[in-house]
């Protein structure tokens, strides 16, 4: 096929953003000088990486830096003949977040907005065998059958974009072959990530307007509080989308030139999304679900009508009404009852609440959802320690809401560049070229419910007299 | 060729190896205040040496081999004057993680010094991680258990490879597990003949890894499996007739589906020379084979080995996606003799931590799929199977075997062996700190062979002796009569009292 090209490739351009606080680790170096034999070749000169060289002070901070750079080798700690130098755990590590949102997610997320890169590691999988939502399940890969790939920037193309909107399940055309009824009112993102203004933080306008440049540039969208759309220059409008509250909502307001408003779920929702199809016809209307008892009907009379559907679950990627179910399951759930009343090819299915993780994005499509929101990762991408002092009217520690819009809108490209990436291998290794095609493909994953029970049920029983070993 | 029987094999002495490092990491600490009257009553009554007396001065020098409360006649209720207390060492803490939890390290460091399992104070069996291998346990059900003499050898922990009953070679490795690949390049030219000469003295073999066939393993040849990978580094005519094995590697556990990546940093000229390519230059391993799409194709790749050198056993070392069961089958009938299943939470070079976490099934999953399913196909008798990707400990290696493996492969364990303790750092700036994953020329020289052999002859002599005494006490006489027995394990998540 000569002159057929393929699209350019989605390349999410990085660069290393430096961080502006010295940020939290998890071990300290303790070194005592009492004691010290001032041996003429001293093990802090001997550290490979140098940090003992080029450790420094942070003035408004007193944190010395180098806890950071210490890469945890600990041969100064095994070579000093007075044993003056330990490591230990830090305590303000352990205390960053909460159950959810753990000092390791949060750590992660700094590295990734702040070097743009996928975290690389050697010596295998450190972590728990399998955990509640989205860590009890595994995607797939393919052995052979699948296109050939050299690393993650290889030659092979993989597509990330998603369509928002009704998409017909077929078209009509007249005698003439022109279309009948018009085209689809559809919205191309070119990754399944879209960004939400966070539940809480120390957000100024500068925030908001160094996000919205990130969502521009990532051809993304930013969902904020209709209230806060004022903050921010008329240029941002096709790349932000209004939250709407169900009072005061006044559709005649809305912008030209957004493309996606969202409404939260309400009993006349119909009347809503009429006044808005009356007074912006080609807009797109999300009503938000939230991820609880009765959803899987809400979205179904939803996706009647067209509108998009996004399912919300809490803040740690539960229901809201039911501890002991997940977003994964909401998901799955809403997809499958969507699927067996054969209209799901013609919606929009959005996820949100929890998630924190490149590896979520991959999963909750693999789930049955179109694309996901985020919200907390591109607050810590700015260096927030989810300390929650801001809810309290107290100063943020990282003082989120000084930062500069090119430095917040560079972090958080750095972020969705390194989950961009993360996506791609996940797909890679299924051998799946699109993300449109990762769409509820849950024969493509193993969950921990069907194999944890099936492989190891049966090996419960025991006798008395029996010895454990 | 004459088959080796497990008696006539002589296995190598256990050599006492201290850590390289001047102060070995323990689980407790010993404090002695001025108080002390250098009595040297602690140093008469500890059994394990951490205190010695010197010149008329008591000093804790071992303070890494202190048992701590499991101590049954502790040195600080003893000492006359109070002047001895003991705490838990921060540093051991700052160590580890969920799978290899400080106590998993520390006691195969002490299994490297001592070739033998650490008599108190170490969970030494399971590590953290809250299922698979650290939720299933051995039981030893009424009436089985035998005596538990670890130095009566009728017991038999060896493995035959070559079930096929083909013109192959017969291979017997006297216990049951081998070295898996980890290439030059990724790890030092030390480390691999660390493993190469370890692996002759206890009667198995180590696999190259995808990076060539250094010619300082000649001495070896007999013990070496090479690695034919994606990227063929190294590959030729002569390396495939100089082995008794030959695996194929179509994925890794680390990264499954995804290839590797040596770092241009890593391309030194003596890598860059074994893997024919040019110096600080990354290398990439492609995935998958580029020549191979299906069954078929697999096949023509095993008649190229055994055209090249008829007398070869073919291994094939595949990831464990979905239809792991079909590819083993498939490999079956393509005319391997092994199949080798690398899980996900395995692995020892850099790869992404998505990939390491979230892509393919953890082995425990795995391993008894496959063991059923060719079984069901009436060829699991024709097969040897090899399960790798997060084995730590014999009691693991004990655990998959009663879950349908043959046998096991290891990678990180022996790692941890020459005194890895898993910084993860392995792929930034010059290689590994400790000297153990790099080629740059100073941190190579921190290990010195005879060292690092004896540390990993030391280590399996342990894992070896632990796994007789389970099996004595399962009443087993053969690590075979293991194989598949899961009613010799119980699942913590499921257990229950039989009504």
């Amino acid at each position: 096929m000569r002159g057929v090209r393929m699209p350019a490739k989605y390349v999410i351009q990085t660069r290393p953003v430096p961080h502006r606080f010295e940020p939290i680790t998890r071990s300290g170096i303790i070194a005592w000088e009492e004691g010290c034999l001032k041996c003429a070749v001293c093990v802090k000169t001997r550290c490979v990486y140098g940090v003992y060289e080029h450790r420094g002070l942070k003035p408004h901070q007193m944190i010395d830096s180098i806890d950071n750079q210490c890469m945890n080798c600990f041969r100064c700690v095994q070579s000093c003949p007075k044993e003056l130098i330990h490591k230990s755990l830090n305590p303000q590590f352990k205390a960053l977040g909460d159950a959810y949102w753990s000092p390791e997610i949060i750590a992660r997320l700094w590295y990734q907005a702040e070097t743009g890169k996928i975290p690389v590691s050697g010596a295998g999988y450190p972590g728990p065998f399998s955990g509640p939502g989205f860590d009890s399940m595994w995607t797939d890969m393919s052995e052979i059958v699948r296109p050939t790939r050299d690393g993650i920037h290889g030659r092979e193309y993989i597509s990330t974009a998603i369509d928002l909107g009704k998409t017909h399940d077929h078209l009509m055309f007249n005698e003439n072959g022109d279309l009948v009824g018009g085209s689809p009112s559809i919205l191309d993102i070119p990754l399944p990530i879209l960004v939400k203004v966070p539940p809480f933080g120390a957000v100024s306008s500068d925030t908001i307007k160094g996000w919205s440049m990130a969502a521009r540039r990532l051809g993304t969208l930013l969902a904020l509080p209709q209230e806060r759309f004022h903050e921010l220059p008329d240029d941002f409008s096709p790349w932000l989308t209004p939250l709407f509250s169900a009072e005061g909502f006044d559709p005649s307001a809305i912008p030209d030139g957004v493309r996606l408003v969202e409404i939260p779920w309400m009993e006349d929702w119909q009347r809503m999304v009429e006044s808005l199809k009356g007074a912006r016809p080609d807009l797109l209307i999300s009503i938000s679900v939230p991820a609880a008892e009765g959803m899987e009907e809400k979205a179904l009379s939803l996706a009647k009508t067209g509108v998009i559907i996004h399912v919300e679950g809490s803040q740690d990627a539960r229901l809201v009404d039911d501890r002991t179910r997940t977003l994964k399951d909401a998901i799955r759930s809403v997809h499958l009852k969507l699927v067996e009343e054969h209209i799901r090819d013609e919606v929009t299915l959005l996820a949100s609440g929890g998630i924190s993780m490149a590896e979520h994005v991959a999963k909750a499509l693999i789930c049955g959802a179109d694309a996901v929101f985020i919200d907390f990762p591109v607050l810590i991408a700015l260096e927030c320690r989810m300390c929650k002092r801001c809810t309290k009217g107290l100063s943020c520690p990282v003082e989120i809401d000084n930062a500069t819009p090119s430095w917040v809108a560079l972090r958080t490209m750095n972020l969705l560049g390194a989950w961009h990436n993360q996506l791609l291998e996940v797909m890679g290794a299924m051998g799946m070229r699109d993300a449109r095609r990762l769409r509820g493909e849950a024969g493509r994953a193993m969950f921990f419910e069907d194999l944890d029970r099936s492989t190891f049920g049966s090996l419960g029983e025991v006798e008395e007299g029996c010895e454990i070993e | 060729m004459k088959l080796s029987s497990h008696k006539a094999f002589r296995l190598p002495e256990v050599v006492r190896t201290p850590s390289r490092f001047r102060n070995p990491i323990g689980k407790y600490r010993l404090y002695r205040t001025s108080d002390c009257i250098a009595c040297g009553k602690c140093v008469e009554i500890c059994p394990y040496g951490v205190h010695v007396i010197r010149k008329g001065q008591v000093f804790v020098e071992n303070h890494y081999l202190c048992i701590g409360p499991d101590c049954p006649e502790p040195c600080h209720k003893a000492c006359p004057v109070q002047a001895l207390s003991v705490k838990r060492n921060p540093d051991f803490d700052a160590l580890g993680d969920f799978r290899w939890t400080p106590d998993l390290l520390v006691s195969s460091w002490y299994m490297a010094e001592f070739g033998d399992t650490p008599p108190a104070g170490l969970e030494y069996k399971t590590g953290a991680s809250g299922g698979g291998f650290d939720k299933l346990r051995i039981i030893i059900r009424g009436g089985k258990s035998g005596s538990e003499d670890p130095e009566n050898d009728e017991l038999d922990v060896g493995l035959e490879l070559n079930r096929r009953n083909d013109n192959a070679h017969r291979i017997r490795i006297q216990v049951p597990f081998y070295g898996g690949g980890m290439s030059y390049g990724s790890v030092s030219i030390t480390t691999m003949l660390s493993r190469m000469r370890a692996a002759k003295a206890l009667g198995t073999f180590c696999c190259t890894g995808e990076g060539g066939y250094p010619d300082e393993l000649k001495p070896y040849d007999d013990n070496v499996i090479t690695q034919v990978a994606t990227g063929l580094f190294g590959v030729s005519e002569e390396t495939i007739q100089r082995v008794k094995i030959v695996e194929f590697k179509y994925a890794q556990g680390a990264k499954p589906g995804l290839g590797g990546h040596l770092l241009g940093d890593k391309v030194t000229p003596g890598v860059a020379r074994m893997r024919e390519a040019v110096v600080g230059y990354p290398l990439f391993s492609p995935f998958p084979f580029h020549s191979v799409y299906s069954v078929e194709d697999h096949k023509k790749h095993v008649d190229w080995i055994k055209a090249v050198n008829p007398k070869a056993l073919v291994s094939v070392k595949v990831s464990t996606p979905t239809d792991v069961d079909m590819v083993a089958v498939g490999s079956y009938y393509a005319g391997a003799h092994i199949i080798h299943l690398d899980g996900s939470y395995g692995g020892t070079g850099a790869a992404p931590d998505i990939a390491k976490k979230n892509i393919a099934m953890p082995i425990e999953y795995a391993i008894p799929k496959v063991h059923s399913f060719l079984q069901e196909e009436g060829v699991r008798d024709k097969m040897t199977v090899i399960a790798s990707g997060g084995i730590r400990t014999p009691h693991d290696v004990a655990k998959i075997i009663a879950l349908g493996a043959d046998g096991v492969c290891t990678g990180t364990a022996d790692l941890v062996a020459l005194g890895c303790l898993r910084c993860h750092n392995c792929e930034s700036g010059r290689g590994c700190a400790r000297g153990i994953a790099t080629t740059d020329p100073e941190l190579m020289d921190l290990i010195e062979l005879d060292w690092g052999a004896q540390r990993i002859t030391n280590f399996f002599l342990a894992w070896r002796k632990e796994l007789i005494r389970i099996l004595k006490k399962l009443g087993m006489t053969s690590i075979q009569e293991l194989v598949g027995r899961t009613d010799c394990l119980v699942h913590l998540d499921y257990m229950r009292s039989r009504v």
